[in-house]
């Protein structure tokens, strides 16, 4: 289930950064600006001209209200099986986690030896992806509040209004574009064995006795120890 | 290598063929899913627009989508959901002109001789003069406008509450119909409107901004102020107002928005 669910989102949120660019081209206010200065401005031309933004809010709405549905079923359908099958347990930050996330931390950047033992998931992988489905969550209750401010009055008050939901809404999506950058190099990192899990659901493991290789259940199913990256 | 051939003996499969077939089968199904994945998207790329009517320019399958994700979002309205409104002073002073469609070009228009014009009937037609919608009880709104585009701008209008002004001119059988359709005096701009929204308590006729008649360029004299919808509802200058069971025409809804473009 964990790894349907992730790989239906795979294409499910492109495309809906992708909608949701058309209709943000139609009101492109944001930027960010320092005594001043632009620094960056969301988005340049030639972002818009290389990706054919322009002049497609319709269209944008149209795609970006109909797989709204599967982003949040499919949303739904994750964070229901992670409760109901005790996987949380493995996911959500413990006392410890914070803490050992910086030692992972240090670890990743060649600085550490050493890693702090962890069985499905470190505690560096426990913050990133609890955090991105607190980031998902944040997506759907500002994308409602902008969606049907009258209606959700309150989830727009909730929200900090109109406008902070809007914006809440925009810079979730730049946190999704640099979260899939750097889970990308950490797949990438962790090679092919740690990808083919995720795709079939166990990992293959050299028993240190005699060569034979044993199977396990990968890292996106329950429990098994391990010690390795991923 | 005793034992392996042994156990191969009970049970044909080794570990490492195990592993081969497992990998052969979840790549199988992750590829034909993938694959599909891919096809299917490319189907909804590449379907036909909708045949065009009353909603246009949409693709067919989205077009069903919106219609479809109306009804259920429709269950969410109440006339209880009022839009926020704001003290007087924070009312722009420099109220936005977004776009003059169905007021621009409209040479033969004397804002002397306008009547907005009730239909009835196919036959009856009540024509209503701006002085008479006037003397009306006024109702005063200062709230936040919300263009489709995704800007907004807090402002203040003036007019009749459009329910009070269907009850006094005993529209009341007309305005149980499901829609109520306006349009421009030249017809070229034109919206659709369900009833809910119409009887709406913050829906007005409004004559006023900022304490002001509404100058030319915002609808003059009169035009829709509905906050629960998108700004491409809110018709400047109203010429024709009319009633229908199914969605009358609507101008943005031909270019592909959402009929209902509700908040």
């Amino acid at each position: 289930m964990m790894r349907w669910t992730h790989w239906i989102n795979f294409p499910v949120i492109t495309i809906m950064i992708w909608s949701g660019l058309f209709i943000y081209w139609a009101n492109d206010a944001y930027g960010i600006s320092i005594l001043g200065f632009t620094l960056i401005k969301f988005f340049p031309q030639w972002f818009y001209s290389y990706f054919h933004i322009p002049h497609r809010l319709a269209e944008g709405m149209a795609f970006h209200f109909l797989f709204m549905w599967f982003f949040f079923i499919n949303g739904l359908l994750y964070v229901a099986y992670t409760i109901f099958s005790g996987a949380w347990r493995e996911l959500i930050p413990k006392k410890d986690t914070f803490k050992e996330a910086w030692l992972v931390l240090l670890h990743d950047l060649h600085i550490r030896k050493t890693v702090p033992l962890y069985k499905k998931y470190n505690a560096a992988q426990r913050i990133a992806y609890s955090a991105i489905i607190l980031m998902g969550v944040g997506s759907i209750l500002s994308g409602l509040a902008i969606y049907k401010p009258v209606q959700f009055y309150w989830l727009c008050w909730l929200c900090g209004g109109y406008h902070f939901a809007r914006i809440i809404h925009f810079a979730l999506t730049i946190g999704y574009v640099l979260f899939f950058v750097v889970h990308i190099l950490q797949v990438t990192i962790a090679g092919w064995n740690n990808f083919r899990s995720v795709v079939s659901g166990f990992e293959v493991v050299e028993t240190a006795t005699g060569g034979e290789n044993t199977v396990i259940k990968n890292n996106l199913e329950n429990g098994t120890e391990k010690s390795k990256e991923g | 290598m005793e034992p392996r051939n042994q156990k191969k003996a009970e049970n044909p499969l080794t570990i490492d063929q195990k592993i081969k077939r497992r990998n052969f089968i979840s790549f199988g199904v992750f590829f034909a899913v993938g694959g599909s994945a891919i096809t299917g998207w490319r189907w909804l790329l590449d379907a036909p627009e909708e045949s065009p009517g009353v909603t246009g320019s949409a693709r067919a399958p989205l077009r069903r989508a919106l219609n479809k994700t109306e009804i259920f979002f429709r269950n969410f309205f109440s006339n209880n959901h009022l839009v926020k409104t704001y003290p007087k002073e924070r009312a722009a002073k420099n109220v936005r002109v977004n776009s003059l469609i169905g007021i621009q070009d409209d040479q033969s228009f004397d804002i002397q001789t306008w009547r907005l014009e009730v239909r009835i009937s196919p036959k009856e037609t009540l024509k209503i003069g701006i002085e008479e919608i006037k003397s009306l009880p006024k109702t005063e709104i200062i709230y936040d406008f919300k263009c489709v585009e995704g800007w907004d701008q807090i402002q203040h209008w003036a007019g009749v509450k459009l329910s009070d002004f269907l009850s006094h001119y005993k529209l009341d059988s007309l305005s149980e119909r499901n829609y109520m359709g306006l349009e421009t005096p030249n017809g070229e701009y034109y919206v659709g409107l369900e009833r809910d929204s119409v009887l709406h308590p913050q829906t007005i006729l409004a004559y006023e901004m900022n304490g002001q008649p509404i100058s030319n360029d915002h609808g003059a004299p009169l035009r829709l102020i509905i906050p629960v919808k998108y700004g491409i509802k809110n018709l400047k200058r109203i010429g024709v107002m009319a009633f229908s069971d199914s969605r009358p025409r609507d101008y943005w809804a031909e270019q592909g928005y959402d009929y209902y473009s509700g908040l």
